[in-house]
Parts: C-alpha cells; sequence; structure tokens
C-alpha cells in the first residue's frame, strides 16, 4: 500500500490544471467547454493550496481556496449570464464564429 | 523717366496678373493699356532726345550679383540702339494692347492675357536696356518665357500647347549656345559688362582655344556662340521651326512677339555686339549664309502654305534673314533700320490678318477666303498697304530698307557679297508674289467660305481698327523719314554714337543705277502676274503643281524640316526617354526603391495581422506561452 503524499496530490493538480489549460485552447466547439475548463484550471490551484496548506501545516491555503471557490462561482454565474446574452444577439455560441476581434 | 518707362509694363503686368479678378476684364484691359500706352510716349520722347541731342544715359537700378569680379548690375541702358528698340517695342506692343480688347473681347481669360503681354514687354524691355550680357540673358529668357505662355494661352487647345513647348525646347537649343558664350566671355574677360568687355576685345585677337578638339580663334568662338542664340531666338534656319508652329496662339500675340518684336532680339544681339563680331570674319561670312538661306527658304515655303498666319510667319522669317544678312555683310544699321521698318508692316499685316480671321469667325485657311474686299474695306486697304511696304513697294518703308541691304550686300564687293545680294533679289521677288497671293486669295475671287455667310461678314471694330491705322502710317512713311537718320550714305553714322562699330567705314558709294532699278521693278512687274496668277487663271498654280509634284511636296512639308529632326533628334531621344520611363524609372527606381519599401511593408503588416485572428482561445495561448517564457526566465535567472 502507498502512502499518497505531497505529489500525488501535486500531480494530480498539474494533471488537471494541463487539462483545464489544453481543454482551454484545443476547444473548438463551444464557449461553455471554455467555462468548463476555467473551472478545472481554478480547481487545480485549490487542490494545490489545500495540499500545500495540510503540508505546510498552515490553514491560510485552505481560507484562500474558499474565497477562490466563491469567486469561481460568481465568475461562473457571469460567464453563463455573458452566454446567455451573446446567444441571444448571435444566435451561436460556437467558438469557431465568434471572432469578431479578428484584425 | 527711364524708370517709368521700364516699370509701368511690370505694374500693369502685376495689376492684371494678381488682381485682375477684384479689377474686372474691362479695368484690366484699359489699365494695362494706359500703362504700356504711357511708356510708348516716354520712349517716343527718349527717342526724340535721342536723336536731337545725343542723349546717352545709363541708370543703374540695383546692383545685381556682386561676388568675387563677377560685378552685375540691373541697369538701364540708353543709347541711340536701345532707343530704337524701345520705340519699336513699347510702341507696337501698346498697340497691341489695345487691338486685343477688340479681339479678345470672346475670350474668358482677359486679365491674364493682358498681363502676359504686359509682362512679355516688361522682359523685352530688360533685354533691350541692359548693359551688360547677364540682364540681356535675363530679358532673353523672360520673353522666352512669356512667348511660352502666350502661345499656350488656349491652353484646352492640344496643338497649342505643343506648339508651345516647341517654341520653348527649340529655344533651349539656341540658348545653350548663348549661355556658353556668356561663360566664354567671363572666362575670357573676368566681367560681362558691355562696355568693359568691347574694350577688351582687341587684346585677345590672337588667342587661340581648344574646343571640341579643334584649336579655334577665342573671337571667333565667342560670336558663333553668341550667334547660335540669335539663331534660335530670331528663327533662322535649323532652328526655325518652332516659329510657324507657334502661330497657334491668339493673333495679336504672334503681332507682338513673333513678328516685331521678339523674333528681332537676335538681329539685336548681333548689332550690340558689332564691337565683338566685327573682328571674326568668319562668323560675319557664316551669318550671311545663313541668312540668306533663310530668307530664301522661307520666301519658298511661303509660296504654297494656305494657312494665311503661317505665310507671314515665313515671311517674318525670311525678313528675319535679310537683317541678318545685312548683319553679315557689316551693315549693321541697315539691319536695324529694318528691323524698325518691318516691326510696323510685318505686325499690320499680322493685326490685319486677325482681323480677317476675326471677321471669318476663326477660319485662318485662305482657300476658305475669298471676295471680301467690299465687306471688309478697311482691313483691305490696311492689308495692302502693309504688303506693299513688305515687297518694297517704292517709297513704302521697305522699299528704302530691303533695298538698302541689297544695296550693302553689293557694295560688300566680295563672293559672299554678290551672291547676297543676288538672293536677296531673288527673295524680294518670291516674297511679292507669296504676298499677293495672300492678298488675292483672301480678298479677291469667289467667296469660298461655306461655314459663315458672306452676308455675316463685318468689319472689325473701331478698337482693332485704330491700331492698324497707326501702323498703317509707320509702315508708309517710318522708311522715308528715318532712311538719313539709319543709313544716311553720306555723313557717316552720327546717329549710331558709339552703339555700333564699324572697323572699316561702310561705303559710301552708290551701287550703278541699273542694280538700284532691278529690285522695285521686279517687285512691280510681280503684282499683275500674281493678279494673272491667282486671280483671274488659277489653273495654272494648280498646273505648276501639278507637274512639278515632287517640288510642291517639298515646299508643302517646309522642306521636310520637321521630318528630318524627328529621325535625327526626336525618335532617338524618345526612345531614350521611355526607356528611362519604363525600365529605369518604373522597373528599378520605383520597384526597390518607393514601391519595394511600401510592399514589403504591406506584406509584413498583412503577416502581422494574422495574429489577430479574433479567437480568444488562441489568445489564451499566446498568453499562457508568454507567461511561462517570462517563467522560464525568471526561474533561469
Amino acid at each position: 500500500m502507498i502512502s499518497i503524499g505531497l505529489g500525488h496530490y501535486l500531480t494530480l493538480a498539474a494533471i488537471i490544471f494541463t487539462i483545464g489549460v489544453v481543454g482551454l485552447f484545443l476547444n473548438r466547439k463551444n464557449i461553455i467547454v471554455i467555462l468548463m475548463s476555467i473551472e478545472l484550471i481554478l480547481l487545480a490551484v485549490n487542490i494545490n493550496l489545500v495540499a500545500f496548506s495540510i503540508f505546510l501545516n498552515d490553514i491560510t491555503g485552505q481560507i484562500f481556496t474558499l474565497f477562490i471557490l466563491t469567486v469561481a462561482a460568481a465568475e461562473a454565474a457571469i460567464g453563463l449570464a455573458i452566454i446567455v446574452v451573446y446567444y441571444r444577439n448571435s444566435s451561436t455560441i460556437r467558438v469557431e464564429e465568434i471572432n469578431s476581434l479578428k484584425g | 523717366m527711364e524708370f517709368a518707362l521700364l516699370f509701368l509694363p511690370l505694374l500693369a503686368s502685376i495689376t492684371s496678373g494678381f488682381f485682375g479678378k477684384y479689377l474686372g476684364d474691362r479695368n484690366s484691359e484699359i489699365v494695362t493699356s494706359l500703362f504700356v500706352s504711357i511708356s510708348a510716349l516716354l520712349s517716343i520722347i527718349l527717342f526724340y532726345q535721342v536723336i536731337i541731342n545725343g542723349y546717352e544715359n545709363n541708370v543703374v537700378v540695383a546692383t545685381w550679383i556682386n561676388s568675387g569680379t563677377l560685378d552685375v548690375n540691373w541697369s538701364i541702358k540708353v543709347d541711340a540702339l536701345s532707343s530704337v528698340m524701345l520705340v519699336v517695342v513699347t510702341l507696337v506692343s501698346a498697340l497691341v494692347h489695345i487691338y486685343s480688347i477688340g479681339y479678345m473681347s470672346h475670350d474668358p481669360h482677359k486679365p491674364r492675357f493682358m498681363a502676359y503681354l504686359s509682362l512679355f514687354t516688361f522682359s523685352m524691355l530688360t533685354l533691350v536696356t541692359s548693359d551688360n550680357f547677364l540682364q540681356l540673358f535675363f530679358g532673353w529668357e523672360g520673353v522666352g518665357l512669356c512667348s511660352y505662355f502666350l502661345i499656350g494661352f488656349w491652353f484646352k487647345k492640344e496643338t497649342a500647347n505643343a506648339a508651345a513647348i516647341k517654341a520653348f525646347v527649340v529655344n533651349r537649343v539656341g540658348d545653350f549656345g548663348f549661355a556658353l558664350g556668356i561663360f566664354l566671355i567671363f572666362y575670357l574677360f573676368g566681367t560681362v559688362n558691355y562696355v568693359e568687355v568691347f574694350n577688351q576685345i582687341p587684346q585677345i585677337l590672337e588667342k587661340k582655344l581648344l574646343f571640341l578638339g579643334m584649336n579655334v580663334g577665342a573671337i571667333d568662338l565667342i560670336c558663333m556662340l553668341l550667334f547660335i542664340g540669335a539663331m534660335g531666338k530670331s528663327a533662322q534656319i535649323f532652328l526655325h521651326t518652332w516659329l510657324p508652329d507657334a502661330m497657334e496662339g491668339p493673333t495679336p500675340v504672334s503681332a507682338l512677339i513673333h513678328a516685331a518684336t521678339m523674333v528681332t532680339a537676335g538681329v539685336f544681339l548681333v548689332v550690340r555686339c558689332s564691337p565683338i563680331f566685327e573682328y571674326s570674319p568668319l562668323t560675319l561670312n557664316i551669318i550671311t549664309i545663313v541668312g540668306m538661306t533663310t530668307a530664301f527658304f522661307a520666301a519658298t515655303v511661303a509660296l504654297v502654305q494656305t494657312d494665311i498666319k503661317k505665310i507671314i510667319a515665313y515671311s517674318t522669317c525670311s525678313q528675319l534673314g535679310y537683317m541678318f544678312f545685312a548683319a553679315g555683310v557689316g551693315a549693321y544699321n541697315v539691319a536695324m533700320f529694318h528691323l524698325f521698318t518691318h516691326a510696323f508692316f510685318k505686325a499690320l499685316l499680322f493685326l490685319g490678318s486677325g482681323s480677317v480671321i476675326h471677321s471669318f469667325k476663326d477660319e485662318q485657311d485662305i482657300n476658305q477666303m475669298g471676295g471680301v474686299y467690299k465687306k471688309l474695306p478697311y482691313t483691305y486697304a490696311f492689308m495692302i498697304i502693309g504688303t506693299l511696304a513688305l515687297t518694297g513697294f517704292p517709297f513704302l518703308s521697305g522699299f528704302y530698307s530691303k533695298d538698302a541691304i541689297i544695296e550693302f550686300a553689293y557694295l560688300k564687293g566680295n563672293t559672299t557679297g554678290y551672291y547676297a545680294a543676288g538672293i536677296g533679289i531673288l527673295t524680294a521677288v518670291l516674297t511679292s508674289i507669296y504676298s499677293w497671293r495672300l492678298i488675292f486669295k483672301t480678298f479677291h475671287g469667289d467667296y469660298n467660305n461655306k461655314k459663315t455667310n458672306i452676308n455675316e461678314m463685318h468689319e472689325s471694330p473701331l478698337v482693332m481698327l485704330l491700331p492698324l491705322f497707326v501702323l498703317a502710317i509707320g509702315a508708309i512713311f517710318a522708311g522715308f523719314l528715318f532712311k538719313d537718320l539709319f543709313i544716311s550714305h553720306s555723313g557717316g553714322n552720327s546717329f549710331w554714337g558709339d552703339s555700333i562699330k564699324f572697323l572699316n567705314p561702310l561705303s559710301t558709294e552708290h551701287p550703278p543705277l541699273w542694280f538700284l532699278l532691278t529690285t522695285p521693278a521686279l517687285v512691280l512687274t510681280s503684282i499683275p502676274i500674281a493678279y494673272y496668277l491667282f486671280v483671274k487663271d488659277k489653273d495654272i498654280p494648280n498646273r505648276i503643281a501639278q507637274s512639278n509634284k515632287p517640288l510642291h511636296n517639298f515646299l508643302i512639308n517646309k522642306w521636310y524640316f520637321d521630318e528630318l529632326y524627328d529621325v535625327l533628334f526626336i525618335k532617338f531621344s524618345k526612345k531614350l526617354g521611355i526607356f528611362f520611363w519604363k525600365v529605369v524609372d518604373v522597373k528599378i527606381i520605383d520597384k526597390f526603391g518607393p514601391d519595394g519599401v511600401s510592399s514589403l511593408i504591406n506584406r509584413l503588416s498583412l503577416k502581422a495581422s494574422k495574429f489577430q485572428s479574433g479567437f480568444i482561445y488562441q489568445y489564451a495561448f499566446m498568453i499562457l506561452l508568454g507567461f511561462s517564457a517570462l517563467l522560464t526566465f525568471l526561474i533561469l535567472n
């Protein structure tokens, strides 16, 4: 039986972070996936914070995680709201078609 | 007085040119005509003083250039020679100004036209009153510029623009020689002032210069170069091609610039520089030959032309040839005398033909005219007077001056002289024939114009007839009144004073009587001949033309000079120009210069704009990449 240490947590967090980042820019389908990817990235950060908090025996990290969760919830709410409004205006949320910033 | 004389035309030009819009057409016409007329009156007074008192003056207006040994003034030099030119220039100019009020009455750009005319007058005055070669050159170029403006005055007419450019370019050839001549004078004498140059001439008689690999006398070279300048301005053969084309300009311009004043500047130059030319027999011989060739050539071409103004233009060319060969045989005063009388009768002829053209509503082809002498009685009378004077009808002005030229050529006594006299007589006969052809085809015979009904023909307004009247007076009496003053056989040359130098005094003998009678007799007999040929039996000229087809073509194409130059110079330079334009400029300079840089920037910025894809995930990726790179950098350091 292996003992689960800091390394495992960090590895997991790194894997989730990577999945989030890759999902962010390989995603060609729709914006909701981007939102989900951002959530994943934040999650990875949270795991890191909690892991270090336990490892260093410092409560700050866990409190910080709570803040991040709050912000993430708010962000998800705003993001979804933007998507709804955007869909009303342009009747699509396909990432490929959202390029009005193109120079 | 000299100040007012010189600067009134400039003032008129500025007033009309810059403020014509506010003054209105009529006021600009009045201002310019009035100022130039005052100038004309002043110059007549001045001329009178020169005759009576031998008045001479050199008013220095300002210092122009003062650098090292080069010291040039703006000055107004008045002596016998320039006073004659002043009278000719300002008088004809004033009359042309007044005439233009009538002639240009339908033109929308009157103030501009009057401003150009006045500016021309001013330039011509600076030319003749200069006391040094540089101011002369200034005036020389000034009149060239005004000539360009005025030939191309109707700028919407393609041919007028082409003619203006041609006049300017052909004159450049002559001016190049002239400028070289001035450089050489400054190089040899260290000054361009007339008096100082003329005083130093005897010191360099033996001097030789290496020019184009030839060893030539310095004086010969100076004279040749100056004469090339004179040839360009005075439309002598080889550089004459611009003058007939210059007839595209309005007729008053032709009368003022291309008959009476500007084209005589070359003759004036030769006469003014007589203290140099006198020491170069070689150049004088060349001048004689060029002069008589031009006289003969232009007269033959004038025989077959059908454009009324071109006939008179070739006639001018021919008369300028007379003036030059007069100067060439050393009779400078006779050249000036012919210049003086010619200004009157040739301006009269031009303005008369302008009146005809005006009546025919801008028709210039003499085959389209005819039979209108009853409709245009005054114009007809004035044209007859001009023609009689031009052909040298006894006791009119041309009789005294032209016959004097032929006599002096004869009295010169060498081969060139006799030859020139012979050509002179022949040309006089030709002159008579083409002049009467012009009169008979224009005023007699049947009415041939289809565009304008004969009943619509009307005489020109008084404002146009008045200048004709004044010029007609001049054409009749100028020769008789001034012959003793200008060319008296006895009494030396007291009038001319120091302004003309004769190395050997002119012969005071008279040629034999038969010689004196030849020209007038031939000229008189040619009138009925011309009448018979061009009115009574019109088939004869046609049959002669038919049977001598090659000769006729040769003449009607003006001795193929234009075609020759086309082959010799124009085609080559055109090809060269196109090469420089299409290959050197477009394909090399532009391609690698402005066009190259701009297309490079264009391509680079297109590439750069690819980054702005508009996809947020790409931006995010870039942010990540940049952030990672920055982080790596910081960690490694």
